[in-house]
């Protein structure tokens, strides 16, 4: 009909093939899809939103508003992510024998592989860096970041590689390699297919945009910090962002390296891991985990500052050793860099190699424990109450401290050697990272909900959610942690041993708890955004916080703060409360505010465009979107105008209304 | 505990002496943060690099049979080539020298005779790779090929880039003049440039030189 | 999965008393209750590590739960200090506990990893039994295909797939290498795992002090086929132990490179099979992937690089292990079609319309002929 070779150029290796037609059910969920989109755009459409949508939210480069699409961001992929778990949970529950399961090694191995690159990438990194965003200039007394376009453009770039994952699963194929996409395997030799492309130009092009916030977010804290607050004023949670921020920008270079050397091999076959001619798979071991270990402290030491605000704020207290607090944290930051080879052990390194990084990887863990035990010390002769952004941080107290025991004893190598690789391994770091940095982005939305959005979220379903989350995960992943010491290792599709069922079993039923809990959590926001009328905080301060983002109103002016916080202490705000601090009520300023742009939503399409090009090898798409993203970054440089001035009128008559708020809340409560 | 939250309230004694507020504050010039925000951005740059360099000295011995260093790389040709970049470096030195005198004019000039040193660098290292790819000393030959192409020309790719923006900035010193924020920019190029320079000089010794006497 | 419930042993517990892990009594933990003495000595590891963590892990635990309940805000009769944040004491307290155990259990790290390197020959057969001086040990030459396990016997010119047995009380050492991805060869009873990986070699020495059969497998992710990359490990006694090499033996099926290059083709949950001769050279092959007829050894390779590359214009070694084009040199018509993932793969499998038939668990027994033919040259180049 047509001519196989001009179809080839113009399609590349897209066909009808790589569509589901002949597959009713995933027609089914994308038609489900579709019209569930195509609805939405209309509702906004109809409600003539689009205006709205564009002005306030997709273009806006206001700290508040990138934090809050980050988290939304996170929320909608963790959906996608947990779907996968209860697809996995299932096939191995039920492949036992001559039961094989409802997923072919063809889409059970892609499963396995989407959810933990979008279980990290899509869902922990969003909400980390999500929560960063909001609260780091609120908390250090800035107007925004120090480059607010470039936040932007970061939010739309992690988006444009949520998106690429998405696509993969209604257009060919994810990677079946394991969520590293470990060479030799995930080379062109053994993984032609494009799954593993996708999972190259998704991780590419989101990392861009982590990287690019971690630049961003170092220039604020270093930069826009209040006048007063020293380094060793700053809220903690400031100091684990900026060290989380130093570790971004300091371990993903690594990671967009080593996946344009793969990319390299796969494009134009060079010989960099390949088994022949000289390549070394094993490179790509090592540098993917010298990226990958500080991840994991990325991802972790943000929350470990969410947790020493939430511990002190509701106990009322000064958080017991700030000082070895930072320097804990510090340590963490370097010691990252010196344990990444704790997870190939068994590759065969050297006694005294493997046992270096061993008892490295021991040593982060005091620091790590001198932590804890300031939270503890934190809580003691305090006046706690339990609020659920603290019965999450206890829930972690004692989750985390659980994981970081198995952490340590997969530290010690000869144990590594028969722990490694099995669902013990698997329980581990499940324990960790559920156990921290799940754990810890859910309290971080209790407790700064209200001060996003001006309202508290409600607690019954809040709690509905925590009693199904915490005790849901022991029973998801202890069963797991039996199933490694009877030698069951991980990525298995199927098993022989009947007895190893009942096992598989129970974990299944701490999914769907979790599932529960998930629900529960969507409810909650649900049911809080229906009620907020009830919860509603008119204080700016609902949990009596210690910080200076409770200084001014939920949710803040667009401007933040109408005059720059003077610091004096460590809890900026509670030291203001202690002494009892005036807010000015007269002599505003019109006050200098960077201008939202649409560039970066227009960047992050071209990107979209050529990592499909680049997927589906259509390189005319490729070169036109590469064309793209160059022209727009000069064009956008040829524009001046980047800021303007909210009149002073403006700003009167926002801090008028709260002026009357808090005079309003006073007469009530006296 | 919203009692502190007076709008009009008493004042305790110290409140008197320490101020909470900045009442008379001032707008914050732009770009207070753009060095230290583009300098982070160059040692993660410098990371990618450390990267490449860390694989070509593990894979760079590994000639599968093939051409090795001494077999391929003219030195006299990437002298020159070297000396292109350098002789780049202290025109663009020229450049800000004359943008400190609010010289648009000299600026350009400056900033066009490296952009013409740094089109000679790259054309002189395609011309290198040309004459590599045709004597079958290909990217796919072998893992120390690839990995000497992939250095080599990721550097090469950022010094293109560095082309681009620099022919960008010299239309917007010629549009708006020697202003802040195109001083800013400017700056950020310097950086970038120099940085390119100190890279190449990484490249030379570790590849070239110490390739010519393994 | 685990061992026969007949040749379990009786468990042990020195040092268990505490794990509340370990009396789940029913289930069978391998790990815990294996049958090697280098694997013992990892479990018993893994016991001291626990137990010296549980030294900080328990009262953290408990002084959490204390604290949590005894500062409720409810409670006004605690006493309440809302600036105490600071004391010395207590700091050192918190660094110096976790600083102490982390150096005691370093030590035992570096000890115990240096002894039970998988690369050190073993040293002794169980506590206080050592190694008679005459007993070489066994070499089992190891290659992890796609995907199944083959084993070679040097020392008796046999080679065996998905099946391992070694004699009681004899050491072992394992050389390995793989055909395609990284895999790691894993007997939970016998000792820890180590990776096999392609042009590479790794090594493993274990000992194996009780009869029985055994759970082997691979431990790393290496593809489709992954999930059934399982083998048998027998422990045996001598007797025994000779009785089954004479029965491989009598297998006339030899091991030639040319059945090596039909049987490295990828296969699914494949059954055991014997080779009664193996080509000598075979290993050492597969080890620098040139079994394939003309390929260059990476052994000659590394030689020529050695000694200055092989200059300009120089033949490219091509062995056909892990080679493919890279996308760009790629003609529009080599382009292909990757289907949808929900797409049905070639060969469909089995298991698509027969959930639950024997074959789907035994794809080879269709496709790995019987025996050598004549004309296989021509099929392994097609």
């Amino acid at each position: 009909m047509f001519d196989p070779a001009i179809m080839k150029t113009i399609f590349g290796r897209l066909t009808l093939e790589s569509l589901p037609l002949h597959e009713p059910i995933v027609m089914a969920t994308f038609a489900a899809v579709a019209v569930g989109g195509i609805a939405l755009l209309a509702a906004i459409t109809y409600f003539k939103l689009w205006t709205w949508l564009w002005k306030e939210w997709l273009t806006s480069v206001d700290h508040k508003k990138v934090g809050i699409m980050y988290m939304i961001l996170g929320t909608v992929m963790l959906l996608r992510g947990f779907s996968d778990a209860i697809m996995m949970r299932a096939q191995q529950a039920m492949a036992f024998g001559a039961n094989e399961g409802f997923l072919p090694a063809h889409h059970y191995d892609q499963v396995f592989t989407a959810h933990g690159v979008i279980m990290i990438f899509f869902v922990a990194m969003p909400f980390v860096t999500g929560i960063m965003n909001y609260v780091i200039p609120l908390q250090i007394g800035a107007r925004d970041v120090s480059f607010p376009f470039l936040n932007n453009m970061s939010f739309w770039m992690t988006a444009a590689g949520a998106v690429i994952v998405m696509m993969s699963l209604f257009i060919g194929e994810f990677a079946r390699t394991g969520w590293l996409a470990m060479p030799p395997l995930s080379g062109v030799a053994y993984s032609p297919d494009v799954g593993v492309d996708y999972y190259i130009w998704a991780l590419q092009i989101a990392g861009v945009g982590t990287l690019l916030s971690g630049v961003n977010l170092i220039a604020t804290i270093v930069k826009m910090r209040a006048p007063g607050m020293s380094m060793m004023k700053m809220p903690i949670f400031c100091w684990t962002a900026l060290c989380t921020n130093v570790l971004v920008v300091a371990a993903f270079p690594v990671l967009t390296a080593v996946l344009a050397l793969l990319s390299l091999d796969r494009y134009i076959g060079t010989a960099i891991f390949t088994n022949e001619l000289g390549g070394n798979p094993m490179m790509y071991v090592n540098l993917i985990w010298i990226w990958g270990h500080p991840e994991v402290y990325i991802l972790i030491l943000p929350l470990f500052g969410v947790f020493s605000e939430v511990t002190s704020t509701f106990s009322g207290k000064r958080l017991f050793g700030y000082t070895s607090m930072v320097y804990a944290t510090v340590v963490i930051t370097i010691l990252a860099y010196l344990v990444w080879l704790h997870h190939f052990f068994t590759m065969g390194s050297g006694a005294s190699v493997n046992s270096f990084f061993g008892i490295t990887t021991m040593v982060i863990s005091i620091p790590t424990g001198a932590k804890i035990f300031n939270w503890l010390f934190t809580m003691y002769r305090g006046r706690i109450r339990f609020e659920l952004p603290m019965m999450w941080t206890v829930a972690f107290m004692i989750t985390f401290t659980i994981g970081g025991m198995t952490g340590v004893l997969l530290a010690v190598p000869p144990a590594d050697f028969v722990l490694h690789n099995s669902l013990f391994l698997v329980a581990h770091f499940h324990n960790v990272i559920i156990g921290g940095v799940l754990f810890g982005t859910f309290a971080a939305i209790n407790y700064w909900f209200p001060k996003a959005f001006g309202f508290r979220l409600n607690e019954w379903w809040g709690k509905l959610s925590f009693w199904m989350w915490v005790p849901g995960f022991y029973v998801a992943f202890m069963p797991l942690y039996v199933l490694g010491l009877m030698g069951v290792t991980r990525r298995l599709r199927h098993f022989d041993d009947p007895s190893l069922q009942i096992w598989f079993v129970i974990a299944a039923i701490g999914a769907a708890m979790i599932a529960v809990g998930i629900a529960a959590f969507l409810i909650q926001i649900f049911v809080s955004v229906r009620n907020r009328e009830a919860l509603r905080d008119t204080t700016g301060d609902p949990w009596n916080g210690r910080t200076l983002e409770w200084a001014t109103s939920s949710p803040p002016p667009a401007y933040n703060f109408a005059f720059t916080p003077i610091v004096h202490d460590g809890d900026a705000y509670a030291d203001m409360k202690a002494r009892g601090h005036d807010r000015p009520v007269t002599g505003f300023r019109p006050i200098h505010m960077p201008s939202n742009t649409g560039t970066g939503v227009i960047l992050a399409g071209f990107a979209v465009a050529l990592g499909f090009g680049m997927i589906w090898y259509i390189w005319w798409l490729a070169a036109a979107s590469m064309l793209g993203l160059v022209a727009t970054s000069i064009i956008h440089t040829f524009n001046y105008k980047r800021d303007y001035h909210i009149p002073v009128e403006e700003v009167e008559r926002i801090e008028n209304a709260r002026t009357a708020l808090l005079v309003q809340h006073k007469v009530t409560t006296a | 505990m919203s009692a502190t939250h007076n709008a009009s309230g008493t004042t305790a004694d110290d409140a008197t002496r320490l101020a909470f507020y900045q009442l008379d504050e001032h707008d914050h010039p732009e770009g207070g943060s753009t060095m230290l925000g583009f300098w982070i951005y160059l040692m993660s740059d410098c990371l990618i690099f450390a990267c490449l360099f860390a694989i070509y000295g593990v894979l760079g011995a590994n000639y599968a049979g093939g051409p090795a260093p001494k077999d391929l790389f003219e030195l006299p040709l990437v002298a020159i080539n070297t000396s292109m970049l350098l002789l780049s470096s202290i025109t663009y030195g020229f450049a800000m020298l004359a943008m400190e005198r609010q010289q648009v004019r000299a600026t350009q000039l400056w900033l066009a005779v490296t952009g013409l040193f740094g089109a000679t660098f790259i054309g002189i290292e395609l011309y290198e790779f040309a004459t590599l790819i045709h004597e079958g000393a290909t990217p796919q030959r072998s893992a120390f090929l690839s990995a000497f192409f992939t250095l080599v020309g990721t550097h090469g790719l950022h010094v293109t880039f560095g082309l681009i923006w620099l022919v960008t900035l010299m239309v917007q010193v010629g549009k708006h003049g020697l202003i802040q924020a195109n001083k800013r920019r400017l700056l950020c190029l310097s950086m970038f440039w120099h940085f390119l320079d100190v890279i190449w000089i990484g490249v030379f010794t570790f590849v070239y030189l110490l390739g010519m006497l393994r | 999965m685990m061992l026969d419930r007949s040749t379990r042993s009786p468990r042990r517990r020195r040092l268990l008393a505490g794990l509340p892990l370990l009396l789940l009594g029913g289930c069978n933990m391998v790990v815990m209750n294996p049958a090697g003495d280098v694997a013992v000595q990892q479990r018993d590891l893994i016991l001291v590590a626990t137990g010296l963590m549980l030294l900080i892990i328990l009262p953290v635990l408990a002084l959490t739960g204390l604290f949590a309940w005894r500062y409720r805000a409810s409670n006004q009769a605690a006493k309440y200090e809302p600036d105490w944040d600071h004391s010395t004491q207590l700091e050192l307290v918190i660094w110096a506990i976790p600083l102490l155990i982390v150096i005691v259990l370093g030590a035992v790290t570096w000890v115990s990893t240096h002894v039970l390197d998988p690369y050190r020959p073993i040293e002794r057969l169980g506590p206080g039994r050592t190694i008679a001086q005459n007993v070489r040990p066994l070499e089992v030459q190891v290659v992890a295909l796609d995907w199944k396990w083959l084993f070679i016997y040097p020392e008796y010119g046999i080679a065996t797939v998905n099946q391992l047995a070694a004699p009681v009380d004899r050491p072992i050492e394992f050389k390995l290498t793989s055909s395609t991805v990284m895999n790691a060869f894993y007997i939970p009873s016998l000792a820890g795992m180590i990776y096999a990986m392609p042009g590479m070699e790794t090594k493993l020495h274990a000992v194996i002090n009780k009869p029985g059969n055994y759970e082997g497998m691979s431990s790393n992710y290496s593809g489709a086929g992954y999930s059934g990359m399982r083998f048998r490990f027998y422990g045996m006694s001598d007797q025994g132990f000779d009785k089954w090499v004479a029965g491989v033996r009598a297998k006339s099926m030899p091991l030639t490179r040319a059945n090596y290059l039909r049987l490295e083709k990828p296969t699914e949950n494949v059954r055991p099979m014997h080779f009664g001769t193996v080509d000598p050279q075979l290993y050492k092959a597969a080890v620098n992937m040139c079994v394939r007829p003309g390929s260059m050894c990476m052994d000659h390779m590394m030689m020529i690089d050695a000694q200055g590359g092989g200059g300009k214009h120089s033949a490219e070694p091509r062995n056909g292990v892990g080679h493919a084009e890279g996308a760009l040199e790629k003609q529009p018509e080599e382009k292909g079609a990757p289907g949808h993932w929900s797409k049905p793969r070639e060969p469909t499998p089995p298991g698509a319309q027969q959930p639950g038939a024997q074959r789907n668990r035994d794809l080879t027994l269709n496709r790995m002929p019987p025996a050598a033919t004549p004309g296989l040259r021509q099929s392994v180049r097609a």
